[in-house]
């Protein structure tokens, strides 16, 4: 789960990390305020910051320098309501219903800072670089040598020691060394602490004052330990999420939305990613990638396909269920409920045409109960012969 | 011969007295599975499919002898029925339960190595050896006895590849899905240790999908160490970046993890990689065809 700069940097100043003194506005009235504090403070510039689940803001115009209150109100009203279409969004934009706005201060240097999951060693790691403020994969593919890794125990977190080994070959001096430390040990604590699977903070960034402050932050969770953590489950923002994938999310169904016109209707997550790869092997364009579970449930099954019916792109359906301990017959009949639950009329089957692979336990039994509907489904017996049907069905 | 399972290992069922646990026990005994009993606190005593119910796993390890053991628990109990069953001596424990945080796997990885303790899952289907012994919960009907080793992160899609192979005459030693997280406790390199090592498998499917670098680490593997014919399918061509589909660990994620890389990675180390998943077992058929002799690779 993903939640916006604002909240992670919440998060960081709870954890001892300084960021800029600031505030988020929901409106542009808002702003004004906020600003003309910040500006009482001692403040001369401001940064005006679109919130959105993704990154390569600056690019899209979503953060903008601003001198006074009323030129922040203006900012803000500007990009509140807005939805901005960054490098990192997709052409379809998220949409910015909030800005954080921050006194800014000249800086010296950018420096990185995050800390990830380590899958083949199975550890946490810390990741440090000199080259801030742009992203790591560029520096990782540009100045290799430039990027320092410390692997850490999952139970300690980070020692003062591996800490400190890291922070000095950032820097010589030895307050910055301290502050990098303890900065790279809080990191590590609220990591373990809180089931993230990324803490991120590009840049962290030593100001002309001499102190270090996070810039940027971003926090992503691990999905399976949100139960142990309802505070930062509430931090979930739908409106940062596909519709569809929300309305999934919400009956249990894993879906993802692409460009292609084939639907995808799949029991398990392999078999759906291969169900996808099958029709683009076979010519066509995938529409989604749709999980309804091992089991296939009728009422997952019916879900499935009326979330599939919102995307307009849709010009043929595919349903591939390989039933192991769910027979087919059952999936079969599920399907069928599913379908005239739906409303379907042979009209529109002949609109969208719906292809049906079945395969495992009783599959014979379950395409005689589809051959014998009056629902004109179109069989397939086997995976190719169900991709090669359905590419077929959506060119016409 | 197999590997990890035979149709002496005796199994424990933890969580049998839920839906899940009682309807796999029963689906594990019809196969042939010696399920010796099972665990769920407050319910020893009972009697779930003929098989004894006790409260904890060390009086159950006790009474039955078993070395195995299997897990249906809800996600928040199942590291500690994880710790549980190995405190209780077991060394082979199959977790087919979704939803561990990936911190909680980290933390018990050292814990396993430790205590010598081989962990399929979770977020798993099993393992099976064919006619012998299934602990997990795929179809046991679509398996067949033979000399074909499958390997997978998935659970539907081997049943598919599995489907494929006995459907073409070729059976399989064992099948191992490894499961579908970031983290898990058996790795494909592990399982290609022991299937290299089995002399009653011939030849390897493994089929790996988008996140991680597990399929690359495998890759290194057979190439340096592996002398039986691979064939690979790896998931998630059409995956999106930065998505997850459906497996915890399915993920491409800065730039690591696509499927294009894996392929290339798993082709320059000699392994055959199907461009279909319809034609997985076909490519392992035409290998068994050319008499595939086992190449000598040079050993590190």
């Amino acid at each position: 789960m993903n939640i916006h700069e604002y909240q992670a940097k919440e998060i960081l100043k709870r954890y001892g990390i300084p960021t800029n003194p600031g505030s988020i506005a929901k409106t542009p009235e808002e702003a004004h305020p906020i600003t003309a504090r910040l500006a009482q403070a001692g403040s001369s510039i401001f940064a005006v910051k679109a919130q959105i689940h993704a990154g390569a803001r600056g690019k899209g115009g979503g953060i903008k320098l601003v001198k006074s209150p009323e030129e922040a109100r203006e900012t803000a009203k500007a990009l509140i309501g807005k939805t901005l279409v960054t490098p990192q969004t997709g052409p379809e934009g998220k949409p910015v219903d909030t800005v954080l706005i921050e006194a800014t201060s000249p800086l010296q240097k950018e420096y990185y800072a995050s800390i990830v999951l380590d899958r083949s060693e199975a550890k946490p790691c810390l990741i440090a670089s000199e080259a801030g403020g742009i992203e790591i994969e560029e520096v990782a593919a540009k100045e290799p040598e430039k990027i320092l890794k410390k692997h850490f125990s999952p139970f300690k977190g980070i020692t003062l020691e591996e800490a400190d080994e890291i922070a000095r070959q950032l820097t010589k001096d030895p307050q910055q060394v301290k502050t990098f430390a303890e900065i790279f040990q809080a990191m590590a604590k609220m990591f373990l602490e809180l089931d993230a699977s990324l803490v991120e903070i590009n840049p962290l960034a030593l100001m002309a004052s001499g102190e270090i402050i996070a810039i940027d932050a971003k926090i992503n969770f691990d999905d399976n330990g949100l139960y142990r953590h309802p505070e930062i489950a509430a931090l979930y923002d739908p409106r940062q999420e596909d519709p569809r994938e929300v309305e999934a999310k919400k009956i249990d169904l894993s879906y993802v939305g692409l460009d292609g016109n084939i639907g995808c209707i799949v029991n398990g997550a392999g078999l759906a990613m291969a169900t996808m790869d099958i029709i683009k092997y076979a010519g066509g364009e995938p529409a989604n990638f749709l999980d309804v579970g091992g089991g296939a449930s009728k009422e997952k099954v019916a879900a499935a396909f009326k979330i599939i019916l919102t995307d307009p792109n849709v010009k043929a359906i595919l349903v591939n269920i390989f039933g192991g301990i769910m027979r087919c017959d059952v999936v079969a009949e599920g399907i069928l409920a599913a379908v005239q639950e739906l409303g379907f009329s042979k009209d529109a089957i002949s609109r969208i045409p719906i292809v049906v692979r079945l395969e495992g336990t009783n599959v014979k039994e379950g395409r005689e109960i589809l051959g014998k509907s009056s629902l004109n489904l179109i069989s397939a017996s086997s995976f190719e012969e169900a991709a090669e049907k359905v590419v077929e069905a959506a060119s016409k | 011969m197999s590997i990890l399972v035979d149709k002496n290992t005796k199994v424990l069922v933890q969580g049998i007295t839920g839906a899940h646990g009682s309807f796999h026990a029963k689906k594990m005994i019809e196969y042939g599975t010696q399920i010796v009993g099972g665990v769920t606190p407050g319910k020893g005593g009972e009697t779930v499919e003929g098989v004894p119910v006790f409260n904890h796993m060390k009086e159950a390890v006790e009474k039955t002898g078993a070395t195995a053991s299997v897990i249906y628990v809800p996600a928040r109990f199942a590291v500690d029925a994880i710790r549980e069953s190995g405190e209780a001596g077991i060394k082979l424990i199959v977790c087919i339960t979704e939803g561990i945080p990936a911190l909680e796997m980290a933390r018990l990885k050292e814990w396993l190595f430790q205590k010598k303790i081989v962990l399929i899952g979770p977020n798993c289907p099993g393992i099976i050896t064919p006619g012998e012994c299934k602990i997990g919960i795929m179809p046991g009907y679509i398996h067949q006895k033979g000399s074909v080793g499958v390997i997978s992160r998935s659970g539907t899609l081997t049943y598919e590849a599995v489907w494929q192979l006995s459907q073409r005459g070729l059976g399989q030693s064992t099948c191992i899905g490894i499961g579908g997280d970031a983290i898990v406790g058996t790795s494909f390199v592990d399982v290609l240790k022991l299937f290299e090592q089995d002399p009653e498998t011939k030849a390897i499917v493994v089929i790996g999908e988008i996140g991680g670098t597990a399929e690359e680490e495998a890759a290194e593997y057979i190439e340096r160490h592996v002398t039986k014919p691979v064939v690979a399918f790896i998931a998630g061509s059409m995956a999106p970046p930065g998505k997850r589909m459906g497996h915890a660990g399915a993920i491409i994620s800065g730039g690591s993890g696509r499927a294009a890389d894996k392929i290339n990675r798993l082709k320059k180390a000699g392994v055959t990689v199907a461009p279909s998943p319809a034609l997985i077992g076909e490519t392992v058929q035409q290998l068994f065809a050319k008499k595939y002799e086992p190449k000598s690779r040079s050993r590190v």
